[in-house]
């Protein structure tokens, strides 16, 4: 039993035991919960050595008596009382009673006595409580528990063991003077609590129902670890405050809290916050003694390890939850500047030609082969900080969910700089600020060359979405915030426009809850811009809830606030109301506002063309009927349906309409150029299908006179607008895919030459990147000569997956959630990163390398083959020479 | 052919200096001038004569040549197939370049056989004709190629989409 592991996972539906050895699941037990609820896993201990332990689960409601031996339900027992929610499990010295302590509604609380072997109720009592719980808790020691009442105002101490409940109440301000927020409570030993605040934390002890004494105080912010027992009686703790620009790390017992075991101070970067979560672990040192590290858990999520006053090791682990990717180019190259602190002076460059040397003549050990390793790899092309001539080196911006900002490089993935936005740090205890979205600011070309490229962060200062936003603007190479700005409205969308101003930067429009535009940045020259363009500016927004799409046009001064120049209000122009009963929006795609498109003809086999429908106010909205929306097997083939739509967002035109019976969700699609590809699942064929819709316009159709196309004599780069009536021709086609998709993207490449490629994330977090041209509805059983000169592929049922096109090759992206394609200078290549726990980033060439040579290439080759062939000429035009003159003599 | 085509010509410019001379000096007597001046000017007119002849049907058999280059050009261009690659490129290149070529030089191809009383006029229509018809197969093999712009596909294929007049944004609220 010493070498199980028990786990409780899936909502706690899920109860596993796991050797710990080799990592056998030993058994697997399913447990009936309501996912809501919050589950608790409690393992008896016994003191009788018998192996057989019951694991107690407590979910809502109900408890379960799990077997450790086999995972046999011994019994479940589900408690009469509404609303209730287990909170603690406690059993008896002599184990044959358990103690379930419950709270039902806010100001109820219940305990059980159940017999340990059958699950029986012994007793029940109950006792209501006049102010209310907030429903935190926490035990105080065996018989004492302490709660928090609803008014957060006060600690109730309850008393449970005996007939009866009895409980008295401490004011919170009596122990600690000057609080303010919220505050958390946590039991370090049997009577040692601490009270943390947003600013200090406070260690009380526990004197019976008589009341709480406070021992000690901390008052930087700090954060507290569980207490950890290290011997029979002594438990230890860690406190780790913040001092200036160190971390102090101090471990106490809680049987003397006056006396402090280590009080260690680190040095750590400013740029990780503060200190959110510390863990405790010792060790015994060589003299016997007991020794302690401690990981350390930082607002940006960040992981260090602690120990003998030093970071031993560190981990960004907030690039686990990125929330948004940009992209940035790196500086130009210039002479005699070195970039980014990549400094050489003579020393390290002559150790370096020595280790090389050495290296070279098989002199070196394996330390300093691995010195050279890591040196070539530092000065090896791909990592170098400057742009290069194929675009292949970039900066990928990642925002992370903590409110961090990180530069990756693509070389290697190194992080270049990081910063903790100061306007997104969540308060422990505050509002929790969330970082919603990274967009490029401004992006220097010719005119503004010398300045750096800047990207912008959006955020609100709320989890609510009617809480203000936040902006924050920092310069791409280094870092630095150049502007931070809180808005005084809330962030309801982001519209990047395709406008620019004269120093290159990029026009945003900012929606807020009140419908209201605010136009960003904020200047003369942009809001004369804008307002040039602003006739032609639409918007429109999906609401799932109401089940409706709204188009709006904007207008000039908003009702809000008169004298905001940059404020605009919104006119509703159309809405597509779904019916309800019927249908339910899940899912809008559009494209991607960076697309490049090459040509808006299609070239078919015949040498006919047909016109692409190229337009960036398509939008696909995909339904589905309300019971399909469920997990898949809880609906009838004929109840579910899909309805695809193609809608125009200028004018709220629906373009096409298509239904697909027996579909379900969940739906992923993507959108690009004139295609639309969406991937469900097919419940009358029991597999996933991918379906494509491509949609053509027939109002250029009629341009096919060569002689008129030669003189130019058409309406082919005539502008388009959305109120011209479209005459739209489409086409599509559906096959089955053997995966479930988690993400779907498609290449974007710098001209849009290239063909492409869907990148698809699978259920086995990989990225297969599959051809579009197995998703091409003119794909018949039988192609014609044409139609295969031209490339289509004869119609299969399902499409073909590759194993060589995994882009992943053999890794995961753990958990991937999405993937981004960039388009490098190189029209083949793209590059694609791909992020979920794990981050992938590789180049991706849809169609071959076919503008650049590889690099297998053997330009040593072709230069001996010049100089041979260049010789060769000469020593025969010599001979030559000399024959000529000879046969004159002659 | 240049050595002899001249003495031919110098041989022509001393008879009527000869002829001139004939009447200042009389002939000596039992001289008749005319039988063997006859004789020699029938022999001569009748080697000129066969000359003329072979100067026309040389120039016949030179103006016909492209023909059986033609048919050669045909019979390789049908080897080549009808699918772009270096060996039916290569052809179709040179079926183009060669009429080109010939027809570039056409007047001196007919050179040698320049005369007053050859008619070089209709070999070489026919010489300029067939190489005419050659460049046409070559133009004709190159359209199977599909490699002349004469379908709209090759004009508009790499004519970029027109601009939008309107731009709409949006989408799902930001959760």
């Amino acid at each position: 039993m010493s070498s199980d592991v028990l786990t409780l996972s899936s909502g706690g539906t899920i109860l596993r035991a796991w050797n710990l050895p080799d990592g056998l699941m030993i058994w697997e037990t399913n447990l009936r919960t309501s996912t809501a609820s919050n589950s608790q896993l409690h393992v008896m201990s016994n003191n009788k050595a018998a192996r057989d332990n019951l694991v107690l689960v407590s979910a809502g409601r109900w408890i379960y008596a799990v077997s450790s031996i086999d995972g046999a339900i011994s019994w479940e027992k589900e408690f009469s009382l509404d609303d209730l929610e287990i909170k603690r499990i406690l059993q008896s010295p002599e184990n044959d009673v358990v103690y379930a302590l419950g709270l039902a509604g806010s100001s109820k609380l219940a305990l059980y006595h159940l017999s340990a072997k059958t699950g029986e109720i012994l007793k029940d009592i109950q006792e209501s409580f006049p102010g209310g719980l907030c429903g935190k808790t926490v035990l105080g020691s065996d018989n004492v528990f302490v709660a928090l009442d609803k008014a957060r105002s006060s600690l109730l101490l309850i008393e449970f063991k005996g007939e009866r409940i009895s409980y008295n109440k401490v004011l919170v301000s009596d122990l600690v003077q000057d609080l303010s927020g919220s505050f958390e409570l946590q039991s370090l030993s049997s009577d040692i609590i601490s009270l943390q605040t947003s600013s200090s934390i406070s260690l009380l002890k526990l004197k019976g129902t008589d009341g709480l004494e406070v021992l000690q105080r901390f008052d930087q912010p700090a954060a507290v670890s569980d207490s950890l027992p290290i011997t029979e009686k002594e438990k230890a703790f860690a406190v780790v405050q913040h001092l200036g620009s160190e971390i102090e790390f101090i471990v106490k017992f809680t049987s003397d809290l006056s006396s402090e075991i280590i009080r260690e101070k680190v040095n750590i970067d400013q740029n990780k916050g503060n200190v959110e979560r510390v863990f405790l672990n010792s060790y015994i040192r060589t003299d016997k003694s007991h020794g302690f590290r401690a990981l350390v858990v930082m607002e940006d999520h960040s992981l260090l390890l602690i120990q003998q006053g030093e970071v031993v090791w560190s981990r960004d682990d907030g690039l686990a939850s990125i929330v948004d990717v940009t992209t940035s180019e790196l500086p130009v190259e210039k002479d005699g500047v070195s970039v980014a602190g990549v400094e050489h002076n003579l020393f390290e460059w002559l150790k370096g030609h020595m280790l090389k040397l050495k290296g070279t003549l098989m002199l070196a050990n394996a330390d300093e082969v691995a010195a050279i390793q890591a040196l070539r790899l530092k000065s090896s092309e791909k990592n170098k900080m400057t742009r290069d001539h194929n675009g292949f080196r970039k900066l990928l911006v990642v925002l992370t969910k903590a409110g961090k900002v990180m530069t990756l490089h693509t070389g290697d993935g190194r992080v270049i700089w990081s910063k903790l936005l100061p306007s997104l740090r969540a308060s422990r205890f505050g509002g929790v600020p969330s970082a919603l979205r990274i967009y490029q600011w401004q992006v220097p070309h010719h005119s503004v060359m010398r300045e750096n490229p800047s990207v912008l962060v959006v955020g609100r200062t709320g989890a609510e979405s009617s809480a203000p936003g936040v902006f924050s603007i920092l310069d791409s190479y280094s870092g630095e915030e150049l502007n931070s700005m809180k808005l005084d409205h809330s962030v309801f969308q982001i519209i990047p426009l395709t406008l620019k101003d004269s120093s290159e930067q990029r026009l945003y429009l900012i929606l807020d809850s009140n419908s209201n535009a605010h136009l960003y940045p904020k200047s003369a020259d942009t809001l004369n811009i804008f307002l040039h363009e602003m006739s032609n500016l639409y918007f429109y927004s999906v609401d799932i809830q109401a089940n409706v799409i709204k188009g709006y046009s904007l207008q000039k001064s908003c009702d809000l606030n008169f004298g905001d120049d940059y404020c605009f209000s919104t006119k509703e122009l159309w809405s597509i109301i779904f019916p309800s009963d019927s249908e339910r929006i899940v899912i809008s795609e559009t494209r991607n506002m960076n697309e490049v498109v090459h040509t808006q003809a299609k070239t078919i086999g015949d040498h006919d063309v047909m016109y692409k429908y190229l337009s960036k106010n398509l939008v696909f909205v995909a339904t589905l009927s309300p019971k399909a929306a469920g997990d898949i097997g809880s609906v009838l083939p004929e109840e579910a349906s899909l309805v695809a739509y193609l809608i125009d967002a200028v004018t709220g035109r629906i373009l096409h309409r298509v239904t697909h019976h027996g579909a379900q969700g969940p739906v992923h699609a993507v959108l690009s150029e004139n295609w639309v590809v969406y991937h469900y699942f097919n419940l009358r064929a029991h597999r996933f299908e991918m379906a494509v819709i491509e949609i053509y316009d027939q109002s250029r159709a009629d341009n096919k006179d060569v002689m008129k196309l030669i003189l130019g004599k058409h309406n082919l780069s005539a502008p388009i607008t959305s109120y011209a009536r479209p005459e739209v021709a489409v086409k599509s086609q559906s096959y089955f895919f053997t995966h479930s998709v988690k993400a779907m993207a498609v290449t974007q490449t710098a001209k849009g030459i290239t063909s492409k490629q869907l990148l698809i994330g699978t259920i086995g977090d990989q990225v297969l990147a599959l051809d579009k041209r197995y998703l091409d509805p003119r794909r018949s059983v039988n192609p014609t000569q044409q139609e295969k000169e031209e490339g289509i592929i004869p119609l299969t049922d399902s499409l073909p997956i590759i194993p060589q096109s995994f882009v992943t090759h053999s890794h995961q992206v753990e958990a991937l959630r999405g993937i981004v394609s960039i388009p490098a200078k190189l029209e083949s290549t793209t590059l694609v990163f791909t992020y979920g726990v794990d981050l992938f980033y590789t180049q991706l060439a849809p169609s071959r390398t076919y503008d650049s040579l590889t690099d297998e290439f053997s330009y040593a080759l072709l230069l001996i083959t010049i100089a041979v062939l260049v010789a060769a000429i000469i020593v025969t035009w010599i001979w030559s020479e000399k024959k000529e003159l000879g046969d004159k003599w002659r | 052919m240049e050595k002899g085509k001249g003495l031919a010509r110098r041989w022509a410019v001393e008879l009527p200096d000869a002829s001139s001379s004939s009447p200042a000096v009389p002939d000596p007597p039992g001289f008749t001038r005319s039988a063997p001046d006859a004789d020699d000017a029938a022999g001569a007119r009748q080697r000129k004569d066969s000359e003329a002849a072979w100067k026309a049907q040389k120039a016949w058999e030179v103006a016909q040549a492209p023909f059986k280059n033609l048919m050669m050009m045909g019979f390789m261009m049908w080897m080549a197939g009808s699918t772009v690659h270096l060996f039916s490129i290569g052809i179709t290149f040179s079926a183009l370049w060669q009429p080109l070529n010939a027809l570039r030089s056409v007047g001196k191809v007919f050179e040698p056989f320049k005369d007053p009383r050859v008619d070089t006029i209709a070999p070489k229509l026919l010489f300029i004709a067939l190489n005419l018809a050659a460049m046409g197969l070559g133009i004709w093999k190159l359209n199977t190629l599909g490699l002349l712009p004469t379908n709209p596909s090759d004009w508009v294929s790499s004519l970029a989409p027109a601009r939008e007049v309107e731009y709409a944004g949006g989408g799902l609220p930001l959760i």
